[in-house]
């Protein structure tokens, strides 16, 4: 047990079964974007509680700064100037960030045992200490998520403040976000509000608001309520149906079984070579070449 | 505010003009967003931009910078001829009926009384009829033509919708659609509020752009009103404290005001101020005002201030002129001041024409800063290449920088935006040889005390007299300093009523300012924060959040002046029977059986002046009622006229080419020289703040700076087509004061707009670089803006002026 409050659901290369006594909720965070001022506190309270500075960097003619995510920005607003209708401006800005999948393409991916964690609240985590910087993860993430810092070759992303979720508190950027965008709560209350503010919207004449939850990868544990929610593309490329890559999936799911097989066909044939023909031996000669 | 920063959530319509809440007041903010959750609200935002407010509203409309007066005139216009007014709220709360004098004129873009080469007003013909009983005479049917109501009319007549669309930029149906939307809250259970901040104050018209607001906030019967109000948010921490305590030239404590040096006659001086009524049986609040002053005295001079010496008047100053900062730097500038002492204060950052104010500065035999930080104002002599190209060689004044703490490293109550003196404490101490600020002036006095003591001086009366009843004179305590503005009773204070009950003993804490008097039996040091410290202690600190009434008002939170009151003006939330125009909007109501007004808030009126008695709800106005004629209370007229930016696109006024900008603002003449022409500068500039940092400060912390690294301007597409301009390119925007260098943003968030016929680029700046702190170092973004005041608080039009723009 990592921690009390914390039972592990899965961890990367590792086929121990999990615990499974206790019962624990799914968590979510909700980002209303429709509520988002883009003010950016919730980057600000990123890095205070993280202890993560990235670098002061330079303005690039937009407002994204830093200009992505990287090792030491875990967290970042993106900005979108669109038109969905003719003169019809709107400033979409989201909260970018690992989305916690259900079904994390990060975790299938990881060769490291222990190195990509998931909890049974629903919180993806990486345990860097276990991070061999292959950057599978990298690959294996839909949301292009994970970061390989160039300075330890370990990779990092939001960790939903596992921390202070484990101590019963609220992720940093709930905490400080002022206008109340983002929430935090059960995965099934965060739905059941979100459903009000799509109703909301809707009267405001968003037709098509919705929530974003993908089944691509068995829903996320970071929910978006959006304006346009047929349009997600809109919210600076957020994937429409986003879901664990061909390759990834090939190496860890179809595959999988095959190459179980193999390796028991293996074992296999060597136990049957061991019964049928007795254990191998060294002839003479060649011990003789063995020999100094 | 006349509301409070909770109740926006009882608004229907919130409308964001002249500020950018989502940007600048994110916190405050989160009330738009209740009120959208939880009341159906709609967000209307106007700006020149489309900005983080507008990112969340329901509906936006653009509008050109400087123009917003045009846009409410239209409003107004719109509510009276759609008949989208309150008709017995303007009739019994308004001066709708009040009879203007026979003098009063408004031609060809000028008031009465205007003489061109003091650039200012003869107010005397800005005033009422009056009768043989000195009452002012009112036409209840509205059918005389110099009734209010009639002249307003006429006035905005002119602000038809098509000279609306010709002077703002606005699209048609966008102020039309803005237009409903705020007349949708005519009626008695509806309204709107409008919350406004620097896009207003910042332009040469600014005050009068804020009385266009309140008067439609009239027509429409929503002050008063949860849900409504005029509500300023301040664009500094404890600005609101800066003001209340009269930090202004012109002022003194609790907005009494200093003498002017023709007033040197005590009782005329007082006469003048207590202000008598107006109509029968109206409270005219300012009565009061010897008390306030008596009492204000004393707590300055205590035994020193007698009735024999008029409580020391002849101590105070009396102005010849105003000494607001822009004056104070064209002294400087003039070299008729040797000293200066920037406290809390980056003049040569936040005030306009930076090489003005740099030359100004150089002018100088001393310059004192005391700040936190250190900022460009204490480094303005040095050379950081092309931010500050300056030969040190050739300034010779000397500075002094003296280290303070900041907010969080003192004890103390700031005040909000609506008006709450909140106590705090503080975090830490500050680092090493930091002083929190009383210290340092009370350093500064009892050293200046006793240089006065041995060597006697000009005009030693008032420095060595003054009252310094501190434990530690080098070190006020903010404790003492508070219950000393609170007040306190000097000799025991009696009923007037009945003068056996004893009100406060002597030596006691008072309970606030109904207690203060004019015989110099009490002492207070700012009358409206009496009551923020009584017997009962600190109220300031008080935390308990319970809401009763459920609309926000939380009375046992902190201290709101006046007495606590949350909601002022809050007897218009009661039609003239005392009964709430909304029963869902309960404030206050008249109770009959106790025969007393009662409710969640304070109510702003006497308590057992029963709805009969007709006694206004505009307590501090000697009329009792509201005004939509402004008499002669501002310098630049009694209705708001739309008048251009000294700056602007247009070369001329669409309503009266021959006044073009305001013929009473505050101007001087080698500034005119400094202002530039449509024809080299065609574009507007306007000066804002990111919501990623806060004033110059912040490019001193090391988050902000990473949030947003490096100055930037906004341009929108069309201009950077023009100018083949792409977002990233560096870019020279030029006034007629001098140049910036900076990052483009090419943005949809800009739009030109058609304006008289002309195609008009905005150049959106951001202020927050300069050359000191851990962000990249950039250009002072005052280099640009012109030194150009409004005609009545002098603050300058940062908001609107002329630039161009190339690619470097």
């Amino acid at each position: 047990m990592a921690l009390q409050s914390l039972d592990i659901k899965r961890r990367s290369a590792t086929t121990t079964p999990p615990p499974g006594v206790r019962k624990t909720v799914e968590l979510a965070k909700l980002i209303d974007i429709s509520k988002c001022i883009g003010c950016k506190a919730c980057q600000a309270a990123c890095m205070e509680w993280n202890d993560l500075r990235d670098e002061v960097g330079t303005t690039t003619g937009v407002y994204d700064n830093p200009r992505d995510l990287n090792e030491k920005t875990w967290t970042l607003m993106r900005y979108a100037e669109v038109e969905p209708e003719r003169g019809k401006l709107e400033w979409l800005i989201r909260k970018d960030g690992c989305m916690h999948c259900a079904d994390p393409g990060c975790l299938k991916a990881c060769p490291a045992p222990g190195a990509v964690i998931q909890y049974s609240n629903g919180i993806v985590d990486f345990h860097e200490e276990n991070c061999i910087g292959c950057g599978y993860c990298v690959t294996g993430c839909p949301f292009n998520i994970p970061r390989l810092s160039r300075e330890d070759s370990k990779v990092y992303k939001c960790t939903l403040c596992s921390d202070r979720v484990a101590a019963g508190l609220e992720p940093a950027c709930v905490k400080t976000c002022p206008t109340g965008a983002i929430l935090f709560g059960t995965k099934e209350d965060m739905l059941h509000h979100a459903a009000g503010r799509v109703t909301d919207l809707k009267s405001r004449g968003f037709a098509k608001a919705g929530i974003y939850d993908p089944q691509g990868v068995g829903g996320t544990h970071v929910l978006y309520v959006l304006q346009h929610a047929d349009k997600p593309d809109l919210y600076c490329g957020l994937p429409s149906d986003p879901s664990i890559g061909p390759m990834v999936s090939l190496w860890k799911g179809a595959v999988k079984p095959l190459t179980s097989l193999a390796f028991g066909m293996i074992a296999a044939g060597a136990f049957f070579h061991y019964v049928i023909k007795g254990p191998n031996r060294v002839s003479e000669e060649i011990e003789k070449e063995l020999e100094p | 505010m006349t509301n409070h920063w909770v109740d926006i959530k009882n608004a229907d319509i919130v409308v964001v003009m002249g500020g950018n809440a989502a940007e600048a007041h994110p916190c405050g903010f989160k009330w738009v967003t209740e009120a959208k959750a939880h009341n159906n609200a709609k967000l209307i935002v106007v700006d020149p931009r489309f900005t983080r407010s507008a990112a969340v509203a329901d509906y936006y409309a653009p509008i050109r910078s400087g123009s917003d007066i045009a846009f409410l005139g239209g409003v107004i216009n719109y509510l009276l001829t759609h008949d989208k007014i309150q008709h017995e709220y303007v009739k019994k709360f308004t001066d709708a009926t009040f009879l203007v004098s026979d003098g009063y004129r408004f031609e060809n873009g000028l008031f009465s009384g205007y003489d061109k080469d003091k650039r200012s007003y003869d107010k005397t013909s800005w005033g009422y009829q009056k009768g043989a009983d000195g009452f002012v005479l009112t036409d209840d049917t509205l059918q005389n033509p110099r009734c209010v109501f009639n002249l307003l009319k006429q006035h905005y007549a002119r602000y038809t919708v098509d000279m609306v669309v010709r002077v703002t930029g606005t699209p048609k149906e966008q102020f039309l659609k803005v237009c409903e939307m705020i007349a949708s809250t005519s009626v008695p259970d509806k309204t709107a509020t409008f919350l406004y901040a620097l896009g207003w104050t910042q332009h040469s018209t600014g005050t009068q752009m804020i009385r266009t607001t309140a008067m439609v906030q009239l027509l429409l019967g929503n002050i008063g009103m949860a849900g409504g109000g005029v509500n300023a948010l301040r664009g500094h921490s404890n600005i609101q404290g800066l003001t209340d305590l009269g930090l202004l030239s012109n002022l003194l404590p609790g907005y009494l005001t200093l003498a002017g040096d023709k007033e040197q006659d005590f009782k005329a001086f007082l006469d003048k101020r207590a202000s008598k009524p107006l109509r029968p049986g109206q409270m005219s609040f300012w009565q009061n005002y010897p008390a306030f002053h008596v009492s204000l005295m004393k707590s300055w001079y205590g035994d020193a201030a007698t009735l024999d010496n008029d409580w020391c008047y002849e101590w105070l100053p009396k102005l010849d002129k105003l000494y607001d900062v822009l004056q104070v730097f064209e002294m400087m500038h003039q070299g008729q001041l040797n000293g200066y002492f920037a406290q809390g204060f980056n003049p040569l950052a936040a005030f306009p024409d930076k090489a003005k104010i740099g030359a100004a500065l150089a002018k100088l035999k001393y310059l004192v800063v005391i700040d936190p930080l250190a900022t460009e104002t204490s480094e303005f002599w040095k050379n950081f290449g092309e931010f500050n190209d300056v030969d040190p060689a050739k300034i010779q004044t000397e500075v002094f920088r003296l280290p303070s703490g900041c907010f969080a490293e003192e004890d103390g109550s700031l005040v909000s935006s609506s008006r709450v003196l909140q106590w705090h404490y503080k975090g830490a101490d500050a680092p090493a040889e930091a002083r929190g600020d009383a210290e340092i002036i009370a350093g500064l006095f009892l050293k200046l005390r006793e240089m006065y003591r041995k060597e006697g001086g000009a005009f030693p009366a008032p420095i060595l007299n003054l009252n310094w009843p501190y434990m530690i004179p080098a070190s006020p305590s903010p404790d003492e300093l508070a219950r000393e503005y609170n007040g306190k009773a000097l000799a025991d204070v009696t009923d007037p009523k009945d003068p056996a009950k004893v009100l406060a003993k002597t030596g006691e804490q008072l309970a606030g300012f109904a207690q203060l008097r004019n015989d110099g039996s009490t002492a207070c040091g700012c009358w409206i924060f009496s009551g923020a410290w009584t017997q009962a202690g600190n109220l300031m600190a008080r935390r308990d959040n319970s809401d009763p009434s459920g609309l926000g008002n939380t009375p046992n939170w902190a201290f709101a002046w006046p007495a606590n009151r949350r909601i002022i003006y809050n007897r218009a939330s009661c039609d003239s029977a005392g009964k709430p125009w909304d029963p869902k909007r309960k404030v206050i109501s008249w109770d009959s059986k106790s025969q007393k007004w009662q409710g969640m808030d304070i109510p702003d009126m006497r308590p057992d002046a029963a709805p009969e008695q007709n006694v206004g709800p505009f307590i501090m106005n000697p009329e009792g009622v509201a005004r939509l004629f402004g008499v002669d209370k501002l310098a630049d007229g009694p209705f708001p006229e739309h008048y251009e930016p000294f700056e602007t696109p247009l070369d001329t006024n669409p309503l009266h080419p021959g006044v073009v900008s305001n013929p009473a603002a505050r101007v001087f003449k080698g500034d005119l020289a400094a202002l530039g022409t449509s024809k080299d500068f065609p574009y507007i500039g306007t000066t804002y703040r990111l919501t990623e940092h806060f004033h110059f400060w912040t490019k001193h912390v090391n988050i902000n700076a990473i949030l947003q690294p490096e100055q930037f301007v906004e341009i929108d597409e069309e201009l950077a087509g023009k100018k083949g301009i792409k977002s990233g390119d560096h870019v020279k925007v030029s006034s007629k004061r001098g140049h910036i260098k900076a990052v483009a943003v090419v943005t949809k968030r800009l739009k030109a707009l058609d304006v008289d016929g002309r195609r008009v680029h905005t150049v959106g700046i951001p202020i927050h670089w300069g050359f000191k702190g851990v962000a990249k170092n950039g250009y002072i973004a005052n280099t640009l803006t012109p030194f150009v005041g409004d005609a009545n608080s002098q603050t300058p039009e940062f908001k609107s002026f002329l630039v161009t723009i190339e690619k470097v």
